[in-house]
């Protein structure tokens, strides 16, 4: 009996080496080679670095991370100043690139659907004028663009000469103002309330999306319903809400939320930039949806805008979805150009960094690293999403 | 991706009627139509007057600095003053007959590979000769011409020799990454979809820091090498994944049954390739590689960030000149339109070569 166990599994290993063997493929050996080629040239540059570092009297390891960083950092999402560790500053790098990529991908989606939209107007001057701005935005470089930005950022007129706009958005040199939301004083109930009115979508997102009944209608009138409920909370708690506008106040301005020039500039350049982009790829997707798509919908009795919502769209989401998700990680791994403007990024802090501690393998590395993993995050999230809305009404490929 | 052309048949010659019809439908068609067109004319109303006397009108088209203080519009006598430091930097101005050279060389070399009916052999042989030449011309030839040291290179044959170099250098590479990529060889399959990622989830500025920090530290003790050299390496290295992805839609292209005719025929691997695959597979993907060297065109402004004196750092330090300081917005408004003609252009022939490709 255990005889036959063990050819059994002595038969499965050998199953397995050959499933192994048949998937590493022909030349075995030559690729082994090519694999330990590829490792020693690597471990070459490693060991010549490393005599490098030896020679200029720095030891490689991330130690240098605990040590006290002696430089300031223009703006930060949290509190650092110079005495804290190098750790925290990269920190404060990669929340500043976060905080320039999330806001710039959802401004140059809002831009760049209502580009595209434009450019598919049947509207001629509409049209002709945004196939103007796409064209001039696309063909020139964003390092270019940048320049401009903050070279206008700078001109802009001293806080009491600002320039406002609609009582509520003040241009100066010292940076961008806008109005902000001001809440204080909920109280428990009203927080209570307002999570669960949050699940509540939640909720019924999931189960729209087990019923295939989430249509973009439903979704845009549930989220709808859910902000007026909010609002509804908010004014039933009594607490105080305010719109708080900047103001001029003596010299300076005070009041809203501030942008410094070069954040202003670099999200400014990343917003247009990628809106032109993101305008051809909806261009794209909505010329993708067939004329007999539209004919038929017709022959149906839908009217235009029924037709866009519920045939058109729907199809061009599964073109356009893909697409989108490499212009973020565009955009993401662009946001990176702010170190030539003075924007305090990931990758402006890493690159001081190595030349404050000449550890520039080490921070090379962090960043390569977080670049990385921010890549296969966005690129699963939009899978994910990119899934759900293919799965829905199976199209013949 | 195809767009679907939603234009009717054309006639021969449309007649002015005919166009002036088109126009009204296209402008006034409907209440709401006429609503969008009076919109966007009262934009256009508030756009383009002041630019235009920035520009044109109230531009300042010769003088000297001063000058161009006493208005508050463009300075177009900047222009006229610096262009020779914007397109070649600090190229010594006794010699700059070899950087304009090398720019006629290489844009006449752009020029007859644009040509389908110059394709041929001679091409390949033509694109390592030119840029030998150029690199020639640029750095001299000790004893034959006099040395120029890459610290005074700057401008557009900077740009133009970089990006030049590196495409041609990338593109052999990527074939050979997208052929391992698609390979029946797991081990090469492997290292090539680790090293193509790798390229594509970091920024290129990460790259250039890389060649600035890291590359003088792995070369053996002793040994040092140029900055633009430095840069040349890791912009090739990096372009290559990008290109090798195009390369591999083209493979993708190809059906399985070419490769397993050519077997059947006894061909070996590399005579499939060489003669069956690639000709198919990168004759579909030459469109996306013309997209993709124009964009590659742009990107090489980057070059700035790490102190390279390209086409657009060399506008950035021209306007640092004491004698012209701060007129930044005509520098770059100059240089953006030589980066749009180069971009613009590209593209337009892009679509006309992928209509032609298709029709033959």
């Amino acid at each position: 009996m255990t005889g036959v166990v063990k050819a059994a599994s002595a038969f499965a290993k050998a199953g397995a080496l050959r499933n192994f063997a048949t998937w590493w493929g022909p030349r075995p050996l030559a690729q082994v080679a090519v694999f330990l080629a590829v490792i020693a040239l690597f471990y070459g540059l490693a060991a010549n670095a490393v005599a490098s570092m030896a020679r200029i009297g720095i030891s490689p390891g991330f130690g240098f991370l605990d040590r006290a960083a002696n430089f300031e950092i223009g703006e930060s999402p949290i509190a650092f100043s110079a005495g804290d560790t190098y750790a925290r500053a990269i920190l404060v790098g990669l929340l500043n690139t976060f905080k320039v990529a999330v806001l710039g991908c959802v401004l140059a989606t809002v831009l760049g659907v209502a580009v595209g939209v434009a450019r598919l107007s049947g509207n001629l001057l509409l049209s002709g004028l945004a196939r103007v701005y796409v064209e001039i935005v696309r063909n020139t470089p964003l390092l270019l663009q940048l320049f401009l930005w903050i070279a206008l950022a700078h001109a802009l007129p001293g806080p009491r000469q600002a320039l406002v706009l609609f009582d509520a958005v003040f241009l100066t040199n010292r940076g961008v103002f806008v109005p902000r939301l001001v809440v204080d004083g909920l109280p428990g109930w009203g927080a209570a309330a307002a999570i669960l009115v949050l699940a509540g979508w939640g909720v019924h997102l999931l189960r729209g999306r087990r019923r295939a009944t989430n249509t973009l209608r439903s979704v845009l009138g549930s989220g709808a319903a859910m902000l007026a409920a909010l609002a509804a909370i908010l004014l039933l708690s009594g607490a105080p809400v305010a719109l708080e506008a900047p103001a001029l106040s003596g010299f300076n301005i005070r009041g809203g939320a501030s942008l410094t020039p070069e954040f202003a500039a670099l999200l400014a350049g990343l917003t247009v930039k990628f809106s032109a982009a993101i305008a051809e790829v909806v261009r794209a997707g909505i010329l993708s949806v067939r004329a007999g798509q539209w004919e038929a919908a017709r022959a149906l009795g839908l009217r235009d805008g029924q037709i866009m919502w519920r045939v058109v769209l729907p199809q061009a989401l599964r073109v356009i979805t893909p697409l989108t998700t490499s212009n973020y990680l565009d955009l993401i791994k662009d946001s990176s150009l702010a170190v030539a403007i003075g924007y305090p990024d990931l990758v402006s802090i890493v690159n001081t960094t190595a030349n404050t501690t000449g550890q520039a393998f080490e921070a090379l590395l962090i960043l390569i690293l977080v670049y990385l993993a921010i890549n296969l995050g966005v690129s699963a999230l939009m899978n994910l999403y990119n899934r759900r809305i293919a799965l829905r009404g199976e199209a013949p490929a | 991706m195809t767009a679907i052309d939603l234009d009717g048949p054309r006639t021969a010659e449309p007649s002015l009627g005919a166009v002036l019809a088109m126009l009204r439908r296209g402008l006034f068609g409907s209440w709401f139509n006429s609503l969008v067109t009076l919109g966007t004319v009262a934009l256009l109303a508030l756009l383009v007057p002041p630019l235009l006397r920035w520009l044109v009108i109230d531009a300042t088209w010769s003088g000297n600095a001063a000058d161009c203080r006493a208005g508050d519009s463009a300075c177009w006598a900047f222009i006229s003053a610096k262009i020779r430091f914007i397109l070649l930097a600090f190229y010594p101005a006794e010699l700059q007959w070899r950087p304009v050279l090398a720019c006629a060389l290489m844009l006449g070399l752009l020029a007859a590979s644009a040509l389908p009916r110059c394709w041929r052999r001679e091409l390949a042989i033509a694109w390592p000769a030119v840029i030998i030449a150029c690199w020639l011309l640029m750095a001299g030839l000790p004893g034959v011409i006099a040395p120029v040291s890459s610290n005074q290179w700057g401008g557009l044959p900077v740009s133009l020799i970089i990006w030049a170099v590196c495409f041609a250098t990338a593109l052999p590479l990527a074939v050979l990454l997208a052929l391992a990529r698609r390979s029946n060889m797991a081990g090469l399959r492997l290292l090539s979809i680790a090293y193509i990622e790798l390229m594509r989830g970091i920024p290129m500025v990460a790259i250039l820091y890389f060649a600035m920090l890291i590359l003088p530290l792995a070369l053996p003790a002793g040994q040092s090498m140029d900055k633009i050299l430095r840069a040349i390496i890791m912009v090739t290295l990096f372009w290559a994944a990008y290109i090798a992805e195009v390369v591999r839609g083209g493979l993708q292209a190809v059906p399985d049954g070419q490769r397993e005719a050519a077997a059947t025929l006894g061909l070996g691997y590399w005579r499939i390739m060489q003669l069956i695959v690639l000709p198919q597979a990168l004759r579909v993907v030459i469109p996306g590689l013309v997209n993709q060297a124009i964009g590659f065109l742009l990107a090489t402004s980057l070059l700035a960030v790490i102190g390279i004196f390209d086409l657009l750092n060399a506008a950035k330090a021209s306007a640092a000149d004491p004698a012209w300081l701060g007129f930044y917005d005509e520098a770059y408004l100059f240089v953006a339109v030589i980066y749009f003609a180069f971009g613009y252009g590209g593209s337009r022939y892009s679509l006309w070569l992928e209509r032609r490709l298709n029709r033959s």
